[in-house]
């Protein structure tokens, strides 16, 4: 689904920050993107969302390269991507239920063709009686959750996860691990970015581990 | 795309079985669920929009009150010039042997003969005598003294007579009548008011090129606080017209209410300053104000002005947005394609 080829970035005339990355990210998979902070992790999910090009390499998305693809027909490829941000990017303005159907929205569908699926999803992630709450008011887990259920609304085929346990308890994180795996048992890829050891211990799955630019996967 | 449809198949099993409660006559728990009706994607509210409204209310009100001051001064400056090129003035010296009353009628007759002329009037004794009081004072003798009399030619504006003929003709016909034509006067006052209008247009511009750009850094220091909202619409997936439209509708609003004040407010003092000098007709207070700004009537073409300048306004910030809104996303794709334009992103 995704193909690295000696992928390159460096910022500016700066050394390089990620360094001839060449792997998959097959259809259905389940991998850990780990190592210690400033390793490039954020950088190499910004890659895998096309918020950056790389410097040097190729990537393929979809089957088809990044570089060959004209400007207009990102906005397409990026609806097939689900991104959590770390810091969850929530629309303070909008109600939980409003943010989770934003992708939606922005697609130009009608309210009333979607409020059910929006409404069942945040009960699928534990947000059901949270709906129409603000997220200033929303805990630490609860935004989340929220920024999941965003990322997941319009059935994206890969999801890209920047450190979503970084800000919950152990509990928590557990929780949200189960609903990445519950996600990725119905059929999407799934990357979570983390250098939470004790979470990754607990399932057995493709870790991808980037040390000073470079790239070690244990399958 | 298989495993996509699979992905929400907890939402999609839910949403079948509140169907089917629906269809057994069960009382679906989604019932008790209410969303509120949906906000906008921006704020409708916030300190940058209410701060902007207020900046193009002011510019608005600025720009309308500058264009009807011009608007007035230049109907004014019109006035003046019209009100005296309407006449001219046969002016006749006494000399020994002339028959003063015969010279003015033929000087009068000989003047309506051209085209272009409607009446001559004679200045009469009395008429003259009125003319001299403040000089020679009360009971006056006009057989006395040696003082030149006067016509008054009332002329077409729109068509004057051959003012050169008809001073030849009078030189001829009676050697002591001499024509003003009021030429130096009128080009003196033509000469001031329309300079008076070039410093009035000289400031429209200056007012409406503050105005716009005002309006222009107000509308992106505005639009700055919104940035977060244009990366996470680009983020999901929207497009650049997408984001670009929510943004113009959004300070469409801001702007048509606030160009709305301000142009409501300029015509509104138009308005009741008209209404005022109406009713204080006569007085000395709307004397001293007509002799010093004219008639305060705009007119419907100033108030049309007013109108077609909230529009401007209201053009202005729409397309200002939508600007901008085009080049945040612009950078965001120029980090995409440059990073080492990444906004100091760590990368951790």
């Amino acid at each position: 689904m995704i193909h690295f080829e000696n992928v390159g970035l460096r910022y500016g005339m700066g050394p390089e920050i990620l360094r001839d990355m060449t792997f998959d990210i097959p259809k259905r998979s389940f991998q850990f993107l780990t190592g210690p902070s400033g390793a490039g992790k954020t950088t190499l999910l910004r890659l895998l969302f096309m918020s950056l090009n790389p410097t040097r390499g190729i990537i393929r998305m979809f089957g088809r390269d990044l570089s060959q693809i004209p400007r207009d027909e990102f906005p397409m490829l990026r609806r097939r991507v689900g991104i959590v941000f770390q810091d969850f990017r929530l629309l303070d303005h909008l109600t939980t239920y409003e943010n989770v159907a934003l992708p939606l929205r922005v697609r130009g569908k009608e309210e009333a063709s979607y409020r059910n699926d929006v409404i069942d999803l945040l009960k699928w992630v534990g947000l059901g009686e949270r709906i129409n709450v603000l997220p200033p008011v929303l805990s630490g887990g609860e935004k989340q959750r929220a920024a999941i259920a965003r990322a997941l609304m319009d059935r994206p085929e890969i999801l890209l996860a920047d450190e979503p346990t970084g800000n919950v308890d152990p509990p928590m994180a557990r929780r949200l691990l189960s609903l990445f795996m519950e996600l990725n048992r119905l059929g999407t890829a799934v990357v979570i970015a983390t250098h939470d050891l004790a979470l990754m211990d607990q399932i057995d799955a493709r870790r991808m581990i980037l040390t000073e630019g470079r790239l070690d996967i244990y399958e | 795309m298989n495993e996509v449809s699979r992905a929400n198949q907890p939402a999609a099993s839910q949403t079948g079985q509140g169907e089917a409660d629906r269809r057994s006559g069960n009382q679906p728990r989604r019932a008790e669920m209410r969303v509120r009706p949906t906000a906008p994607i921006l704020p409708p509210s916030n300190i940058q929009g209410n701060a902007l409204m207020v900046v193009i209310a002011i510019m608005a009100f600025l720009a309308c009150l500058t264009l009807g001051a011009v608007s007035m001064v230049r109907t004014t400056a019109a006035g003046w010039q019209s009100q005296i090129s309407r006449e001219i003035t046969i002016q006749i010296k006494p000399d020994d042997g002339l028959d003063m009353d015969a010279a003015l009628v033929k000087a009068r007759d000989l003047a309506l003969t051209f085209v272009g002329t409607r009446s001559g009037t004679i200045m009469d004794d009395a008429a003259t005598a009125r003319l001299l009081e403040p000089w020679l004072g009360a009971d006056l003798q006009l057989d006395e003294l040696p003082v030149p009399r006067l016509v008054i030619v009332t002329i077409d504006e729109s068509n004057p007579p051959d003012f050169a003929a008809m001073r030849d003709l009078l030189k001829t016909e009676v050697p002591q009548a001499f024509l003003d034509d009021h030429r130096t006067w009128v080009d003196r006052l033509v000469s001031m008011a329309r300079t008076t209008v070039w410093i009035g247009t000289g400031v429209l511009i200056l007012v409406f090129t503050a105005m716009i750009l005002t309006v222009i850094f107000a509308t992106r220091g505005a639009l700055s606080g919104n940035r977060h909202i244009v990366e996470v619409l680009h983020f999901v997936g929207a497009e650049r017209g997408f984001v670009a439209r929510e943004f113009q509708k959004h300070f469409l609003r801001i702007s048509l209410k606030g160009s709305a004040i301000g142009g409501a407010l300029a015509a509104f003092l138009f308005a009741t300053a008209n209404v005022w000098q109406s009713s204080s007709r006569a007085t000395p207070e709307s004397e001293q104000a007509m002799a010093l700004f004219g008639s305060f009537s705009i007119g419907w073409s100033g108030y049309l002005g007013i109108f077609a300048t909230m529009i401007v306004i209201a053009l202005l910030t729409t397309v200002t947005a939508r600007f901008t809104v085009m080049r945040t996303i612009d950078e965001i794709d120029l980090v995409r394609s440059d990073p080492s334009r990444s906004d100091g992103l760590p990368p951790s």
